[in-house]
């Protein structure tokens, strides 16, 4: 029973989030080595340079060499030296022991490996392989993704294996592939600095992905005018030409209303139409549903912003437009890609120079981590798992039988209501947290109780894993190499700084250690990251994300390859689309990756968020990030000068809504949602829509935001609705339980 | 050693976005124990996201040193203010309360004036200072003129300042825009209503005695 074994608090007293704040390298010492390696944090993927000494990292110097960040670094990047050597580092497997004060003794990596095996070999002997699930993560390196989607289906023979990338970008790569035939950014970044308008859709660029804001403003140097579509005034909000304030939900409306716009004025390029696309005609037809005037009522954006929108971005030559978690965190998130999609096929600026589209990837690798298997639905070089070429390639590159390949499995969230409802019953969970990244958390967190096993891979106990039966102690970021692919699809290699400590291990050998211990280990000896990487690349060829003709040598010569990149002489491709392009699917008969080489128009339908306000609950709540902390904190939680900058999480409202509810700046305030209620102290702001709050979801429990947000999912992508829900606010009747406890801590 | 004069520190508060990379960039160097020497401030969080980076703006004639009854603070050959030399800073704060850009700070329990001394030790040697190589959004720049004259067209640099009487001349440039920007956005409900909202603003009214700052609609 995964329960907590001891009361939660007792659990942190033990465990942390532990502050780490002590500068340990500083200009005066004198690091044995500088290891050119990457950020460990989001989906930018900065250069970096780590200070080592004496096998700990001490500090960093810029990598200014680096093309896509020359240097630059958010905070999270220069402090993020200061997980390692952390004092709540696991050093030893932990087994659950509700005896223990802390909850957890320290047990024998082999024994716990040992007895991981014996736990899952007897729930699939007594329920078979589906009863066990597998859990990833989108920061691991993609040979550990690949390895882990062949562990799921080769060695444990279960379907049900998903990551958390399914909380991040699913929603565009769902989008990408319906319209383009694949599923990557277009150009790379430096494509925008030259372009005459950037769009910047549902993107809080310089709290999420601040070296990006470097490249619009360049841009904005040298003429572009910048649209921002956001409920929020976010810093690139600020200065930008035109900001459309649109109502949490409703971006489908929105992008309708101005195609429609661009239509009725002859701003679209019917050549490019007729000759590279098809499906116009319907998603016309459609727009015309959407009269200015109506988009207005519906999106709550002022009738004469979004006929300059559409001027703006009609009328333009060369054009930049990308999207990130503002409007695919919905559960029309697909639609709502497509709609932005639509706007750019019907410029007919992609393919170009200085013309490009893009989706700004959230974490570190959920990118590569979702092309090569541990999807439940993709198959390495992002195959489909249900088609049966595919699958024979893949089962003749894993040496087995086609017929012993599972077939897809469920999403992230299915995955907990099948916990839930008994259907699996034994859980891995790989550098993710559900409990506190999870919509609706409370419920995750029951399910979780029912589980009969879980065993927890994480570097820090986080949240989930303290629900663990075993955790097994894996490794940071600086302890292993291996591949990563950052937001323009530019393959990016990961080096060893340092040795793991204690008996923790590089997570590719624990997998590999599970896969010995069940007797399974066929296809699961390999010796190194490297050895990964080349199967990798082997299952990948003639895939759409065809990593074949990338090397560790290559990647390192030409500080990244994009993919595709087909053979050995192939230097990648860091502009997908262009005239004369040629991909393996069209085979020559056009740039899109679709048999007849053209891309689709798909209708951009708006509907309503789940869940949305009404009398009952009148407010738009939305969540989102703040720039010190990333996802649930696991890491960035324990690093003291980044809590500094923003110690707890508040309830962002406007002036007018706080003076209506009486809530004055830095009160205690109840938000409350149909599935719970959190009291947090107040930020009364002018830049935020007065109908709508905000609050970062980076903390747990009673600070959690996801107690508030709705298990709504979008059918294709099945991402969550985090960006919307109804919810209600008031003056909270005292100060929170946990005020007094944990406030000066967390 | 010295700190090539072709190369100058330029900073653009329009740029800006309030991470405080430079701020934990900075205490990365050991000359000041951990400390940051920049301060970043929002303007006014209520009403703006909008967020200045302060460093040492390394006068010509700086007044903290000129204030200094110990001759605590150096300005070196190349135009490099720095911190109080230990030995010498009594820590009266005259330097503090003097700066008229409000840079330099009193650690009381060290008795020492510290500050920015634009990355010393990394800017005499040929790199660049700690804060301007990593600040994502470039809003610390180290460079040459001409490297900030492709980069940034729009604007232009000034190191002359006026404080009353007082006309200052730095070694760090503010980078102002050559045009009137466009009004930044400030509140989201400007954006959503479709007839701007009257703003109250006070302007002075010559010779109207009773009420110099009458209140007009505009």
């Amino acid at each position: 029973m995964a329960t907590l074994p001891v009361d939660d608090l007792a659990i942190t007293r033990a465990f942390g989030p532990h502050l780490s704040a002590r500068t340990r390298g500083g200009s005066a010492v004198e690091p044995d080595r500088l290891v050119k390696t990457h950020c460990c944090f989001c989906g930018q993927q900065c250069g970096i340079q780590l200070k080592v000494k004496d096998n700990e990292v001490i500090g960093f110097e810029p990598w200014e060499d680096f093309p896509f960040n020359r240097g630059m670094l958010c905070p999270k990047g220069v402090k993020r030296y200061l997980q390692g050597s952390h004092p709540d580092r696991l050093v030893t497997a932990l087994a659950r022991d509700p005896s223990v004060a802390s909850g957890f003794r320290p047990m024998a990596y082999e024994q716990a490996i040992e007895r991981a095996a014996r736990e899952i070999q007897r729930i699939q002997d007594k329920h078979g392989p589906s009863a066990v699930g597998v859990l990833g993560g989108a920061s691991l390196t993609t040979e550990k993704t690949y390895l882990l989607g062949k562990f799921a289906r080769v060695c444990l023979k279960t379907p049900y294996i998903d990551y958390n990338g399914r909380l991040c970008m699913v929603s565009a790569g769902a989008a990408n592939k319906k319209a383009f035939g694949i599923d990557r950014t277009t150009n790379p970044w430096s494509d925008m600095v030259g372009t005459e308008v950037i769009w910047v859709a549902g993107s809080n660029v310089a709290e999420c992905s601040p070296i990006t804001t470097n490249y619009i403003w360049q841009a904005r140097e040298l003429g572009a005018k910048v649209i921002v579509q956001d409920p929020r005034i976010t810093p690139i909000a600020r200065t930008c030409d035109l900001y459309l304030p649109i109502r949490p939900g409703r971006d489908a409306a929105l992008f309708a209303g101005v195609l429609q716009l661009m239509i009725e004025n002859g701003w679209i390029d019917r050549d490019f139409i007729e000759r590279e696309t098809v499906g116009f005609d319907e998603v016309a037809a459609y727009c015309a549903t959407w009269p200015v005037a109506r988009t207005a009522e519906v999106t709550g954006v002022p009738e004469r912003s979004i006929r300059k929108a559409a001027e703006l971005w009609g009328t333009a030559k060369s054009s930049f437009l990308f999207h990130a978690r503002g409007i695919e965190h919905h559960s029309n998130g697909v639609q709502n890609a497509l709609g932005t999609i639509n706007l750019v096929l019907a410029s007919g600026r992609i393919g170009k120079p200085k013309s490009g589209y893009g989706t700004i990837v959230g974490q570190a690798n959920g990118q590569g981590g979702r092309e090569h298997g541990q999807k439940c639905d993709q198959l390495p070089g992002w195959r489909d798992i249900s088609n049966p070429e595919h699958r024979k390639y893949i089962a003749s590159v894993w040496k087995i039988k086609e017929a012993d390949l599972p077939g897809p499995g469920v999403d992230a969230y299915e995955m907990f209501r099948k916990i839930d409802a008994g259907e699996i019953k034994g859980l891995i969970a790989i550098c993710f947290n559900p409990k506190v990244s999870l919509p609706d958390n409370q419920f995750v967190t029951r399910a979780l109780e029912k589980l009969e096993f879980f065993v927890a891979i994480d570097f820090f106990l986080n949240d989930t894993a303290r629900h663990a039966d075993l955790v097994l102690p894996g490794s940071l970021h600086e302890e292993d190499e291996g591949t990563v692919t950052q937001v323009e699809g530019r393959v990016i290699k990961v080096n060893k700084a340092v040795e793991c400590p204690g008996e923790a291990r590089q997570d590719w050998r624990i997998i590999q250690d599970l896969a010995k211990a069940l007797g399974r280990p066929h296809g699961f000896t390999f010796d190194g990251p490297r050895a990964i990487f080349d199967e990798l690349r082997v299952a990948s060829k003639g895939g759409v994300a065809d990593y074949s003709g990338i090397t560790y040598e290559k990647i390192e010569r030409q500080m990244g390859v994009f993919w595709p990149c087909p053979s050995d002489d192939h230097p990648g491709t860091p502009r997908l689309f262009e005239p004369g392009s040629d991909n393996p699917v069209a085979k020559g008969k056009g740039r899109f990756y679709f048999p007849d080489g053209k891309a689709r128009f798909n209708v951009a339908d708006y509907r309503p968020a789940v869940d949305d306000v009404s009398e009952e609950y009148p407010l738009f709540l939305t969540t989102g990030r703040v720039v010190s902390q990333f996802l649930s904190g696991t890491q960035t939680r324990r690093i003291g000068p980044l809590i500094k900058h923003y110690p707890e999480p508040r309830i962002e409202l406007h002036p007018r809504l706080a003076e209506k509810l009486g809530i004055a700046d830095g009160d205690w305030a109840t938000a409350e949602t149909r599935r719970g209620a959190i009291t947090l102290r107040a930020m009364v702001v002018t830049t935020i829509r007065p109908d709508t709050i905000f609050i970062p979801y980076h903390w747990p429990g009673d600070k959690s935001a996801n107690r508030l947000t709705v298990a709504a999912q979008d059918p294709i992508s099945k991402i969550p609705q985090y960006k919307v829900c109804g919810c209600r606010l008031r003056p909270a009747d005292g100060p929170p339980a946990y005020a007094q406890e944990r406030e000066a801590q967390q | 050693m010295s700190v090539p004069r072709h190369l100058e520190f330029f900073v653009d508060p329009s740029r800006c976005i309030g991470c405080r990379s430079c701020v934990e960039a900075c205490t990365e160097c050991d000359t000041h124990r951990g400390e940051s020497m920049i301060h970043l401030e929002f303007v006014d969080r209520g009403a703006s996201v909008q967020t200045v980076p302060v460093v040492c703006m390394h006068c010509e004639q700086p007044t903290c040193a000129e204030v200094c009854p110990a001759d605590a603070i150096k300005r070196t050959g190349d135009g490099v203010v720095q911190s109080a030399r230990k030995p010498r800073c009594i820590a009266c704060g005259n330097c503090v309360v003097a700066c008229p850009f409000g840079v330099p700070e009193l650690y009381i329990d060290r008795a020492i004036m510290m500050k920015c001394d634009m990355c010393y030790d990394r800017t005499s040697v040929g790199k660049k200072p700690m804060c301007a190589t990593v600040c994502p959004s470039q809003a610390l720049f180290f460079g040459t003129r001409e490297q900030i004259h492709a980069l940034r067209p729009q604007s232009m640099p000034t190191n002359t300042f006026r404080f009353g009487d007082q006309v200052i001349r730095t070694r760090v440039n503010v980078m102002v825009p050559r045009r009137p920007a466009a009004p930044a956005q400030i509140d989201v409900t400007a954006a959503m209503d479709e007839r701007p909202p009257s703003r109250a603003v006070r302007l002075p009214v010559v010779g109207d005695d009773a009420d110099p700052f009458a209140q007009v609609e505009v």
